[in-house]
């Protein structure tokens, strides 16, 4: 046995562990890391100051850039929300999913249904809010199914959503208008709204700045929400369930409900993600739900930093705006045809993807956790070692 | 881990264990394999008992009986006098019975603190939706089981390591922080799976102190290697050899047991020579 043991406090066996067991867990700090003394103990408190903080920051971003900017963050946005909930689902509960793409498609046609009826339709909130209710249910759905699968079965089954969810739209053609989709009628600015806005830059408050303004609102909340679970018991419960499941079902924490959990919030973030699509690009059509959405999404977490809603949001930057970067860049200084410029944009996201998983695979978040982890396990270590 | 237990009197009661774990006629057979014929064991309230043999005679599969991990061909399971039937890990807690595993086990993914606030989970009050909203009760609840899981891991001596991640380290740390996590459930049946392996002389000594001071709150049942540890620490000794039982008593009565001597203690046992039992096959059984 003497090969086995370590004593305690020799630097042997503890040096590069824990850069490597903990590239997924590098994401999700931990509620205890410590260094947070200038912020309330209060997680209320805490997260709605970084709340309002970023509400600050986001209304000075919307009234200092111009509309077709205002338009990519709207996109920006609502790729966010869904890239958030799918964080907490792959990076906290180690369940991957191939088809939120559809669960979005879901949150999208019932917010275009529930916009397209004659007369004044119900307040927007509420029509969220059935939006979100329905994905979670069939997020359940699915989430029960998925809870018996694992790694490439469960991406297998979360894929054939994907592909399924589209051609769905096309048999029920009557009601959800088949590949032509479903035109969305935008809701109009309210009146304090427009008068609000003229009153802080003199710009007109209407359209693509009204529906800028709820993405992002929309996008607050969610990260608010799912940021208050991942600190909480809830989420270090899911995070055991992906580490351990052993150990986690010893410790009285039945497997298979937690992961459906993890599944209806992630789906119920992706519904939100869809109703919130549907009023920004105004027309809710099978086209917009690809499988090539779930897998844009994922990558955007990947690189982003699995399991840190920052790094989902990071990635969400990323999708929208490295394309049309990408094209520019074609455009103007390799001087490409436009037709050519869009397909270099799909090879230089190609490459930094590939770029991403050699050189940072934890992502853009988790490589700095990581590094600060490194840090700090090396100052223990030093510690131990000198005195 | 001399220190006397912490002063827990504003979360637990003082109480002394009462439960008793009686196991019957376990028969239990992968494929044709009979892994366990007609085993019964019998753990007393506050009772510390052994579980040895030499290896392959069943003891983990006895245990993973014990814990649900392994569902027996047949035989009962009687738990505070109710039979435990269909019995599943995760209703363990509930139960009132920890484990810890052979292997450490422990969430690589989280830091040593989180970890032992897991195993409090069976203590967590706040639900869903007070963590949805961030309900102050939900961070008053966090407090507690951050509370406990620090009592826990100051029973082990392990407070400085609340900070680090398991991953880095050393492998006895890994292992207090482990029975850290089992114990900090307030089980009134601890399972242990070979709890010394990998533990110096010294730790090994503390282990033994560590759970003889445990056992004045709740049961033990102890599935270990080490004969000195298991004669200095168990009340009571059960023997297997090849899935059947051969021998109960005291570890006074196991060490005088020619059966045992035989089939198991051949030598001064240590683990260097069951590895060579194991290398040798069955042979190696009889050599004494």
């Amino acid at each position: 046995m003497s090969d086995l043991q370590t004593p305690a406090g020799a630097p042997g066996a503890a040096s590069d562990d824990a850069p490597s067991t903990a590239t997924a867990a590098a994401n999700a700090s931990s509620a205890g890391a410590g260094g947070r003394s200038f912020l309330p103990k209060s997680t209320l408190l805490r997260h709605l100051l970084v709340l309002a903080l970023c509400a600050v920051l986001a209304v000075l971003l919307l009234e200092g850039t111009e509309r077709s900017t205002n338009d990519q963050i709207s996109r920006i946005a609502f790729y966010a929300i869904a890239a958030g909930g799918l964080t907490l689902l792959t990076g906290l509960n180690g369940q991957i999913s191939l088809g939120h793409g559809a669960l979005m498609a879901v949150g999208a046609y019932t917010t275009a249904l529930m916009l397209d009826v004659d007369g004044d339709p119900l307040p927007l909130a509420v029509i969220f809010l059935v939006a979100v209710a329905v994905t979670a249910v069939v997020g359940a759905i699915v989430g029960v199914a998925a809870a018996r699968l694992h790694g490439p079965y469960l991406a297998g089954a979360t894929l054939a959503l994907a592909v399924g969810v589209p051609g769905l739209t096309l048999y029920f053609s009557d009601t959800l208008g088949g590949e032509q989709g479903i035109n969305v009628r935008a809701p109009r600015a309210p009146d304090w709204f427009v008068e609000g806005i003229e009153a802080l830059s003199g710009e007109r408050g209407q359209g693509t700045k009204w529906l800028a303004y709820i993405a992002v609102a929309c996008l607050l909340i969610s990260y608010f929400l799912l940021a208050n679970l991942m600190r909480s018991r809830i989420g270090r419960t899911w995070r055991a369930v992906r580490d351990q499941e052993v150990a986690a079902e010893l410790a009285g924490i039945s497997l298979g409900s937690w992961r459906v959990l993890a599944f209806v919030v992630s789906a119920a973030a992706a519904g939100l993600a869809g109703g919130v699509l549907a009023i920004v690009v105004r027309l809710t059509a099978p086209g917009s739900f690809l499988p090539v959405l779930s897998l844009s999404l994922l990558t955007a977490i990947v690189i982003g930093g699995l399991g840190s809603l920052f790094g989902a949001l990071l990635g969400s930057v990323l999708l929208v705006l490295l394309p049309e970067w990408a094209r520019d860049f074609g455009l103007e200084v390799l001087d490409m045809e436009s037709a050519q410029a869009s397909q270099a944009a799909f090879v230089i996201y190609g490459l930094l993807l590939v770029a991403t998983m050699l050189f940072a695979p934890a992502g853009l978040v988790g490589t700095v956790r990581l590094a600060l982890l490194r840090r700090r396990a090396a100052r223990a270590m030093s510690r131990a070692g000198g005195g | 881990m001399a220190e006397p237990p912490h002063d827990r009197t504003t979360q637990r009661p003082d109480r002394s264990p009462t439960a008793r774990l009686e196991m019957t006629g376990i028969n239990v057979a992968f494929g044709g394999v009979t892994a366990l014929d007609d085993v019964s064991l019998l753990v007393e309230p506050g009772q510390v008992h052994g579980l040895i043999g030499p290896n392959g005679a069943g003891k983990t599969t006895m245990f993973n009986v014990a814990c649900g991990l392994v569902r027996p061909t047949s035989g009962r399971i009687v738990w505070r006098g109710d039979e435990l039937r269909r019995l599943r890990p995760a209703q363990l807690s509930k139960l009132g019975i920890a484990r810890t595993l052979q292997g450490v086990g422990l969430f690589p993914g989280m830091t040593v603190l989180e970890n032992v606030m897991v195993g409090a989970h069976r203590h967590a009050k706040a639900g869903f939706f007070s963590a949805l909203f961030a309900i102050p009760t939900a961070d008053k609840d966090e407090e507690r089981l951050r509370r406990r899981a620090l009592d826990a891991l100051a029973e082990l001596e392990a407070t400085e390591y609340a900070g680090r991640y398991p991953g880095s380290l050393p492998y006895p740390v890994q292992k207090r922080v482990a029975l850290a996590r089992a114990l900090v459930a307030d089980p009134e049946l601890l399972l242990l799976d070979e709890p010394a392996s990998g533990l110096s002389e010294d730790e090994m000594h503390e282990l033994g102190e560590l759970i003889r001071t445990v056992s004045s709150r709740m049961s033990v049942l102890l599935v270990e290697h080490h004969m000195d540890l298991v004669m200095r620490v168990c009340d009571r000794i059960t023997v297997l050899d090849s899935g059947r039982l051969i021998a109960v008593g005291t570890p006074e009565e196991i060490r005088a047991d020619p059966v045992v001597t035989e089939a198991y203690l051949g030598d001064d046992v240590d683990v260097d020579a069951d590895a060579a039992q194991l290398a040798s096959g069955t042979e190696g059984a009889h050599r004494g």
